[in-house]
């Protein structure tokens, strides 16, 4: 009895951290492997299923850089990304809850409510970032999924 | 003593023996007998070349007109990428084991030249980028 409340206490407590902005880390190998060159590697959890596809349908063009794959490599990560898509069963979650289903945003930072939690930064803030895409220049836990560390 | 000549034995053969055939070498020797088949004036990697194709500015991409400006102005210093992610720096001396995954040099070339240039590297221009980055 004690092990089933327990137990039922962690699934609460996981469903909770999922909610709340712990998005957990990207368990497969390769696409931690070959999308954290140029930044980390997103969560799947980040993008519904629609946006992963158009993204991983053009990695030759991928926002004005060439970050193309083998055919095999292409689709192996496209099945991870999009079976752990924000929508992925079936409801979005995150950031991409209320997007309408009509918009395919390429980038997580132009989801409206990634927005929504990201209002302004001094110009400061944002050179030492380099970029809005840097997570981890504000969130260090970002790539183990932690991002309430503001 | 004698395991202590032959262990020094090893460890020299051990370093020297990268330098002359290892991983690095087999990439360039490819690049070498590609270059040679395109044109059989081929004489050899110039590193001086490899130096002016880091360096210059080009005009197929206006985040990224160098290859320096990711990999930083000089090739001994860690560089950036336009999401702030470090890059180790490209100087072989400063991080030995550049150049030696033929499939990882072969698909960031393709990546890169593509990015940069607009188009896809020459195996001269391979060659020489190597050459260059191995005599620092
Ligand atoms: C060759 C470098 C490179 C590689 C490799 C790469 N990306 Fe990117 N990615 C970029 C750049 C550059 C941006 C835009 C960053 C910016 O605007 O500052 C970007 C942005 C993104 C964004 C949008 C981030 C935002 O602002 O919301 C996503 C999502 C993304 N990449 C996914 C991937 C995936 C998935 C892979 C692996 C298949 C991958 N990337 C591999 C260079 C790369
Ligand atoms: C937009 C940023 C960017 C630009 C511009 C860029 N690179 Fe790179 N390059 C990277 C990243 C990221 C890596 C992978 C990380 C690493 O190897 O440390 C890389 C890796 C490489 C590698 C593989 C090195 C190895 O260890 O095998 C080669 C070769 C290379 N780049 C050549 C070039 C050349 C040539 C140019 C210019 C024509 C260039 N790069 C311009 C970002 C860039």
């Amino acid at each position: 009895m004690r092990t089933l409340v327990s137990l039922a206490w962690l699934a609460a407590l996981s469903t909770l951290a999922l909610a709340d902005g712990s998005r957990g880390v990207v368990t497969d190998q390769l696409t931690k492997t070959e999308c954290s060159a140029c930044h980390m590697a997103f969560q799947p959890g980040f993008l519904p299923a629609r946006s992963w596809q158009a993204l991983m349908g053009n990695l030759k063009e991928h926002f004005g850089e060439d970050a193309s794959l083998s055919a095999e490599t292409t689709a192996a990560i496209t099945s991870y990304l999009v079976a752990n898509a924000a929508d992925s069963s079936g409801k979005p979650r995150g950031f991409a809850r209320g997007l309408p289903a009509d918009q395919t945003p390429l980038r997580i930072t132009d989801l409206p409510r990634f927005k929504g939690e990201h209002g302004r930064f001094s110009e400061a803030t944002m050179k030492k970032a380099g970029s809005m895409s840097n997570c981890a220049a504000c969130h260090q836990g970002a790539e183990k999924g932690i991002f309430e560390d503001d | 003593m004698k395991t202590g000549t032959v262990l020094a034995a090893l460890c020299v053969v051990g370093l020297t023996m990268p330098a002359m055939a290892g991983p690095r070498e087999d990439i360039l020797q490819g690049y070498a007998s590609a270059a040679k088949s395109a044109d059989a004036g081929f004489t050899g990697f110039d590193a001086a070349r490899g130096k002016t194709l880091y360096g210059q500015q080009n005009t197929a991409s206006a985040e990224s007109p160098s290859c320096a400006s990711c990999h930083s102005a000089s090739p001994l210093e860690p560089g950036k990428t336009r999401a702030g992610k470090i890059i180790d720096p490209m100087a072989v001396s400063a991080t030995p084991d550049r150049y030696t995954d033929a499939a990882k040099v072969e698909k960031w070339f393709g990546r890169n030249c593509n990015t940069v240039l607009g188009r896809d590297c020459t195996a001269v221009e391979k060659g020489d980028f190597i050459t260059y980055l191995s005599s620092l």
